[in-house]
């Protein structure tokens, strides 16, 4: 069994990574991806939330927002809509983008797009969170 | 004969006109250079979702249901949508006129259908509306400085206009960025989604059922050709321009040369002139 597996991320505007990771944890829609080498072929819509990968014996955090995983023999795609690394977080802006969203989503009135709002919501508190976690474990 | 002065002010002005059109290369190079970039950079997503939809449509092609999506359904092509993509500004050698004459073309060989045109850029635009034909909608100024989210919005309506039955086939007409010195026109349809093959058949795991990933993949494959469009035809844009600001330079160069060496014969001629009529007023004294 292979040891590696060719991990990629990429959006639309730009490539991520391509690099031979050893695991990865992947939030698809319907609950999270733990990938290892070897692992079956797949595909599945992406959530939103937290990704994290290892390569070279470093973990790295991502927010990844829609979008597909692909997983094929030693491959794993993922085609994000959004994704942004931990380190590009701005937290103000998440801070600004959550506080909007939960505006929006508690006045229905408005006529909002709720799905969208939601996803925002959902989106901002994965960036948050990211942040958190980062700067606790230093 | 011209006056020196007059000369003068006329090699004068060239130069002046030289170092704009030098001015407009730089820029141009400096934008080329960024649009580039982005092309690039936008490579990888578009050929693994290519690949994607392929390996899709393959493993799921059993299913009946899959066939039936809005965005394959293939109709008789009476309405035609035309998403015609120009620069806004001209100075670009004949980069606008070349796609205006290709969109011409096409809609003289589509003539038995009608065909709307949705204009991105200025200059084809103009180009349409003075002659009258049926624009549907325009995206000016959009063409320098566009997000993914742009090109996906443009695409949505078209996707909504494909599904509705208000249109039966979309089509892209843009330059492609072949190198600096070339661009490729291309049309390429768009709706029907002509679904790419594939040659391996993977057998998966659908954590969704194969026709729900379609129904999500298919519209982002169009927006994606979209931005592809566009991105290409951006750095196709600064391309055209560069290398047309860059014969204008030298152009200009050749002007001044010419001048220049007219405005010295005039001179001599002058002082020549000067001289014979000193010697021969002299003479006349004698």
């Amino acid at each position: 069994m292979p040891d590696l597996f060719e991990l990629e991320i990429a959006t639309p505007e730009r490539l991520l990574a391509r690099v031979p990771a050893t695991e990865a944890q992947i939030p698809a829609a319907n609950g999270y991806l733990g990938i290892l080498p070897g692992h079956s072929p797949l595909l599945a819509e992406l959530g939103t939330g937290e990704m994290s990968y290892t390569a070279a014996g470093r973990t790295r955090h991502l927010v990844v927002g829609g979008g597909w995983v692909e997983v094929t023999g030693d491959r794993v795609r993922v085609l994000a809509t959004t994704a942004e690394d931990a380190d590009e977080i701005d937290e103000a802006r998440a801070e600004a983008a959550l506080k909007r969203a939960t505006e929006r989503l508690s006045r229905p009135d408005l006529g909002v797009d709720s799905a969208r709002a939601l996803n925002a919501m959902r989106r901002a508190q994965a960036r948050l969170e990211v942040k958190k976690r980062l700067r606790g474990g230093k | 004969m011209p006056s020196l002065i007059d000369l003068r002010r006329r090699i004068r002005s060239v130069k002046n006109t030289q170092q704009i059109t030098k001015a407009m290369k730089m820029v141009a190079a400096a934008k080329l250079r960024r649009a580039q970039e982005r092309v690039v950079a936008a490579r990888p997503y578009a050929g693994m979702l290519q690949q994607m939809l392929a390996n899709v449509a393959v493993a799921a092609g059993g299913d009946e249901r899959v066939g039936r999506h809005p965005l394959l359904a293939v109709r008789e092509p009476k309405r035609i949508q035309l998403i015609l993509l120009t620069a806004d500004r001209g100075l670009a050698g004949a980069f606008n006129s070349n796609l205006n004459k290709a969109a011409q073309r096409f809609l003289e060989e589509h003539a038995s259908s009608e065909v709307r045109l949705e204009a991105i850029g200025r200059k084809g635009r103009d180009f349409f509306r003075r002659r009258g034909a049926a624009i549907s909608g325009e995206h000016i100024g959009i063409s320098q400085k566009f997000t993914y989210a742009d090109a996906a919005k443009i695409a949505g309506a078209v996707i909504e206009r494909y599904s509705s039955g208000e249109i039966d086939a979309v089509y892209l007409l843009y330059n492609e960025f072949k190198s600096v010195i070339a661009q490729k026109l291309t049309v390429s349809q768009v709706l029907p989604v002509p679904l790419p093959e594939s040659a391996e058949a993977v057998d998966y795991i659908f954590e969704q059922p194969p026709d729900q990933l379609l129904g999500t993949l298919l519209p982002r494959y169009v927006e994606i050709e979209v931005y592809r469009a566009m991105l290409e035809s951006g750095a196709a844009e600064h391309a055209a321009r560069m290398t047309a600001m860059d014969a204008a330079s030298s152009n200009a160069a050749d002007v001044i040369e010419k001048l220049t060496l007219y405005m010295n014969r005039v001179r001599q001629a002058s002082i020549t002139r000067e001289i014979i009529e000193v010697v021969s007023g002299a003479a006349a004294l004698e």
